[in-house]
């Protein structure tokens, strides 16, 4: 369990983390989400130590991480993949690892069996490596320890779509092994497949947290449903007359409303739907009007 | 919590804390052996260190084909002497490359992420210095005994004098310029700045140091306090008076352990990128 209690790290004028606090629970996957610059990696840098905070407290399973004895035996951490050696081979990286940690020589082929990188890869110098085969190689370095907490960052940048659907799975297993994950992203549709609990972090501070459906819930009017039934005009008519805005939208319609609310009038209303679901993008659409204002574009 | 049995709330922990009481701290030697693998595991160390070992031995066949050629009498401390002299230049870079490459490289992420009580990560390079600075000396002694030996075979009979006093002088130097060289690099984390910057206190500011005491008389007096390359020079024959002990002492302060003690602050306090 990661505990975060009121973090703030100023760098002179400019706050990059401002009173943060939140929870990651064992047994779950827990997404830290936030455009670029938003403070995701100083958060992380502050958690392992490598940053001081300005005040504040992290806790990982109980403990600071400094008082931690050989730390990478219960917490994982991948800051960033390409900070390696880059004249060191692959292997090489991971036997520091090990070595420092006291594991035997055994797990280090463990690891590259896990992640899917070959022998002949791994005999490569890490400037050779793409940046997948980096993400590869740090995942395989934060667990060489077994811990039992995950610290990534970023994981999934530079990983191909089938690298990305290997790692959901691995860390969902983790996760479901009991271990806590904690991962960041700036691309909300690498988090929200994954991520059973979701922090957004915009400009330094929490702009919203909780699961899928409770932050989709507290966006509330701002939803879309997109619905298609046997006779679109008759329910395009049963919709507005209970006032919510339709429009059309391919096959069927695009209502301001939540599906439960577009399902009841059609039922009320006795009409077929053959399609309700709310429309893609509602998470996003909520991610970035939450986000807006630390936005470095502006959302139309 | 008033209740019997001690220890019993103990070992049933809340949920999601980490129990540590099954892990020992990293042993400080595995972190020395750690750190002595990477000096040598990528190719700048690798062909660094391989450099000084063939410097060594180039040198000493040198001085044992110009002396055998030539029909001069050497000894062993001689061979032992010029091979030091050469691979002095190369070492602190070395002790430089141990810290600045974890900055330059940025794996000191890694590193300290691994060992956050970052005191004990300098103290093993500190070690891996002073370890790579014996082996260097533990060869320069067995190419030397080797050259002495052929020396000895060619010319009949061979000068097994040594000069202890010199070669430990020689030992205590190169300590301390290993350390400089460390001790520069914690100040600067950067290795070609550190590098100028040590070649510049190592042998152009003892110039500027004779040149200024030249040149005005009030200097020649107050030099010798800050000129700590000078100031080692007693160290080769062990016959350091008192004033040469104040002057070693003193100026020692300033080019090794203030910037030693800066630097490590530097590092304990520096935020890792």
């Amino acid at each position: 369990m990661i505990v975060v209690e009121g973090l703030t790290r100023r760098y002179g004028a400019f706050t990059a983390v401002d009173d943060v606090s939140f929870v990651c629970e064992p047994g779950k996957v827990t997404g830290f989400l936030g455009p670029n610059g938003a403070g995701k990696t100083t958060t992380m840098r502050v958690m392992v130590g490598l940053t001081p905070a300005t005040s504040g407290r992290v806790t990982i399973g109980g403990h600071a991480y400094r008082d931690i004895p050989d730390p990478g035996r219960h917490v994982g951490v991948l800051l960033d993949a390409s900070a390696q050696h880059a004249g060191r081979t692959g292997r090489e990286i991971l036997e520091l690892g090990a070595r420092t940690m006291g594991l035997p020589g055994s797990r280090v082929d463990e690891m590259l069996d896990l992640v899917s990188l070959t022998r002949a890869e791994a005999k490569r110098r890490l400037r050779n490596y793409s940046l997948g085969m980096k993400q590869r190689l740090g995942i395989a370095h934060a667990l060489l320890g077994d811990p039992s907490v995950l610290i990534l960052d970023e994981p999934a940048n530079g990983l191909d779509p089938a690298g990305i659907r290997w790692m959901r799975g691995l860390l969902r297993g983790y996760a479901e092994r009991g271990g806590t994950v904690l991962l960041s992203s700036h691309l909300l549709h690498e988090v929200e497949q994954i991520a059973d609990e979701m922090i957004l972090i915009g400009r330094g501070r929490i702009v919203a947290q909780g699961d899928r459906r409770s932050l989709l819930a507290g966006a509330g009017g701002g939803l879309t449903t997109l619905v298609t039934a046997l006779d679109n005009s008759a329910l395009a008519e049963a919709l507005r007359a209970r006032g919510y805005a339709v429009a059309a939208a391919g096959e069927g319609l695009r209502v301001e409303a939540r599906p439960v609310d577009v399902g009841r009038t059609a039922l009320e209303a006795s009409l077929v739907l053959t399609d309700l679901r709310s429309a893609e993008g509602g998470l996003e659409d909520l991610f970035l009007a939450l986000t807006s204002d630390t936005q470095r574009e502006s959302v139309a | 919590m008033s209740s019997t049995v001690p220890g019993a709330t103990a070992a049933v922990p809340r949920p999601g804390t980490i129990d540590l009481s099954g892990t020992r701290p990293t042993p400080f030697v595995r972190l020395v052996r750690v750190e002595l693998r990477k000096s040598y595991d990528t190719r700048a160390g690798f062909w660094l260190l391989a450099v000084i070992g063939l410097l060594v031995l180039a040198t000493e066949i040198t001085v044992l084909a110009v002396t055998t050629v030539q029909d001069q009498a050497v000894d062993f401390g001689t061979f032992i002497a010029a091979a030091a002299f050469v691979t002095s230049v190369l070492l602190p870079v070395l002790g430089i490359m141990l810290v600045t490459s974890e900055w330059s490289q940025r794996t000191a992420m890694v590193t300290f992420a691994l060992e956050p009580r970052r005191p004990r990560v300098i103290a093993a390079k500190a070690v891996v210095g002073l370890v790579l600075t014996l082996l260097t000396v533990a060869a320069s002694i067995v190419v030397g005994l080797l050259c002495n030996v052929v020396y000895g075979l060619i010319q009949g009979q061979a000068d097994w004098s040594f000069g202890w006093a010199g070669f430990t002088g020689f030992l205590i130097t190169q300590t301390f310029a290993m350390l400089g060289g460390f001790a520069l690099a914690a100040l600067l984390l950067n290795t070609p700045a550190a590098i100028v910057l040590f070649f510049v206190y190592r042998w152009v500011l003892p110039a500027l140091f004779a040149i200024g005491g030249q040149l005005m008389d009030w200097f020649k007096s107050f030099s010798p306090w800050i000129d700590f390359q000078s100031a080692q020079a007693p160290l080769y024959d062990l016959s350091l008076s008192g004033s040469e002990w104040g002057h070693l002492v003193v100026s020692g302060i300033i080019w090794l352990v203030l910037p030693t003690a800066v630097g490590t602050w530097r590092v304990l306090r520096a935020e890792v990128k």
